[in-house]
């Protein structure tokens, strides 16, 4: 506690008691198909959340659906108690690699400052001030030193590191982000991991969309399981029993926690 | 060869004008059809509209420009919903859909220009291909020194002015949302959640482009239009890595093949001591698949040439 009382990022929590995310009777339809069903959860009011299931679990569908890039069936959701319209720059995104195209001819601080807009204004400059702070972010995963690179010239980790860095200066208080942890070299993961603990530490919410089971204990305070809808939800060891994880994975489960370790 | 004043200012000038700023706001506004990969989309657009184009010119009886822009932007709007229908229908690929429809429309445009009373006026399918640069004439300066009296530049054919007003019009919106317009088209996820509606910038993004296409339509053709979205914006790509340069570099080749293409159609052939001029619009097209040709092979760095050399380079290091 003194550790984040000190930290120059702090933010005060006046509203504390109120969830950062409420969903409530969340429900999304992709082609037809019910992808989640009746989801209400409450995320806490600070910490690191996995959001855990099997492939075609819904997990990606329950963020995209949270920010309304994908329309929902039913539900309301509200960030810090107030609709997410009126939210917005308390959110920050990361979404897969995947999603964009890497030969767009812009340069990493170009991305990055992309997560500056919201607070630049539309129609508005981009200033030295922004600027700046996009370099901040870079510096904060180690990639100054490819600032001006065109991103399709970097390696997959350090497309990643440019997503979370764009994310990290948008300022935002509650953070989604997609898997940013699939297929990363060992010094990105080192990075995002890093970060993620800042982000605890200075007060802020992460819900990360994770695949792998076996990391979720080391790095996570809670989690939400899904599977077509809400299996589990709360601390981790509360929440990641293997009860729980047949109930998402079905037989599959039996040894998804213990692994070759 | 030799080309008096008075000639030049009241043929090659006003048609070098409207072939530079067509070349000029096509140019411009296809950059962010060809990042979003959605070059079909200029094609789909400039064949679109030719119904509507049409049938404005029918309903109003005259050439003005506001019912054929009215016309135009109805059509691009029917063509819209009828490529989301066929694609959803059909259940086929968004660009099987768009080149069912478009082509279905530009049909019947052709039919409508051949059956209506358009016969009797200056709308013509050859018209619609090649548009008319040649037939846009000024004939108010006397020469030379006319140039000078800045009064005289007002009178200038209602097409050439027209032109300009629309690039000035695609300049002045791109600069002032460039960034937004860069974020659209990188991830319009990020925008969304920013609180920027993507699917409105990308509706403002096709609109621009179906205006210029609808200006330049009349004075250079369904060709050109085609050509000049997609091979300046491809070919700026292949120099650079950065959006500034791209958007740049993209006027730069739109502005020279304007200007060299109608160059080379008009005093090219009278060079090589033949009595005839070529088609202006058709050689501006050939002209820029040239230099995007050239481009291709030679480019620094995405260039074929380059890429080949590059991994013998690295071969021989290994």
């Amino acid at each position: 506690m003194l550790q984040r009382l000190l930290s120059d990022n702090f933010i005060p929590t006046a509203d504390a008691g109120v969830g950062a995310l409420a969903v409530s009777g969340l429900s999304v339809a992709y082609h037809q198909r019910l992808v989640l069903r009746d989801v209400t959860w409450t995320a806490p009011a600070q910490g690191l959340v996995a959001v855990v299931g099997p492939n075609g679990a819904g997990k990606s569908t329950f963020l995209k659906a949270v920010l309304g890039l994908v329309p929902s069936l039913t539900g309301t959701i509200e960030v810090y108690g107030r609709p997410l319209k009126r939210q917005r720059a308390l959110i920050g995104y990361v979404p897969q690699r995947e999603s964009v195209d890497w030969d767009f001819p812009v340069s990493a601080l170009d991305v990055v400052t992309m997560g500056r807009y919201g607070l630049i204004g539309w129609g508005r400059r981009i200033g030295a001030k922004h600027k700046q702070a996009a370099m901040q972010a870079l510096d904060r995963v180690g990639m100054a030193d490819f600032a001006h690179r065109q991103i399709g010239q970097l390696s997959g980790g350090q497309q990643q590191r440019v997503f979370l860095a764009r994310a990290l200066a948008q300022e935002a208080r509650l953070y989604f982000m997609d898997e940013p942890l699939a297929g990363v070299d060992a010094a990105t993961e080192q990075t995002i991991l890093a970060v993620l603990r800042e982000l605890d530490a200075e007060g802020r919410t992460v819900i990360c969309v994770h695949h792998d089971l076996q990391t979720v204990a080391e790095t996570f305070d809670h989690v939400l399981m899904l599977s077509g809808g809400l299996v589990a939800a709360g601390p981790v060891r509360e929440a990641l029993t293997e009860e729980n994880l047949r109930r998402a994975y079905g037989q599959r489960a039996s040894g998804l926690l213990l692994g070759p370790r | 060869m030799n080309i008096d004043a008075v000639t030049f200012l009241s043929v090659d000038l006003p048609a070098l004008l409207a072939a530079l700023f067509a070349c000029l706001s096509c140019a411009l506004v296809g950059n962010f059809l060809v990042l979003r990969r959605q070059s079909l989309m200029g094609d789909a657009i400039s064949h679109a509209v030719l119904p509507g184009i049409v049938a404005g010119f029918l309903v109003a009886g005259t050439r003005d420009t506001f019912p054929m822009l009215a016309g135009a932007l109805t059509a691009a709007l029917v063509a819209g919903v009828m490529i989301e229908l066929v694609r959803r229908l059909g259940r086929v690929e968004a660009g099987a859909a768009m080149g069912v429809v478009f082509t279905g429309l530009f049909a019947l445009g052709v039919v409508l220009i051949e059956q209506g009373p358009a016969r009797q006026v200056d709308l013509d399918a050859d018209c619609v291909l090649y548009g008319q640069l040649e037939a846009i004439l000024w004939l108010t300066p006397g020469g030379w020194s006319d140039l000078a009296d800045p009064a005289i530049w007002a009178t200038l054919p209602r097409q050439v002015l027209q032109l300009v007003a629309v690039f000035a019009i695609c300049l002045t919106i791109i600069l002032i949302f460039f960034k937004e317009f860069t974020l659209v088209s990188f991830d319009p996820a990020l925008a969304d959640t920013l609180g920027l509606k993507s699917g409105l910038v990308q509706h403002v993004i096709v609109a621009l482009a179906a205006l210029a296409a609808i200006a330049a339509f009349e004075a250079v053709g369904s060709i050109l239009v085609i050509a000049m979205l997609i091979c300046p914006a491809a070919t700026a790509r292949l120099f650079t890595d950065r959006m500034v340069p791209q958007l740049a570099l993209s006027l730069l080749v739109g502005g020279v093949t304007g200007v060299g293409g109608y160059g080379l159609a008009a005093f090219g052939p009278s060079l090589l001591g033949y009595d005839m001029a070529v088609n202006a619009a058709g050689s501006i097209a050939v002209l820029a698949g040239i230099i995007l040709a050239l481009s291709i092979l030679l480019a620094p760095r995405y260039g074929v040439l380059a890429r080949v050399t590059g991994r013998v380079m690295r071969g021989a290091a290994a």
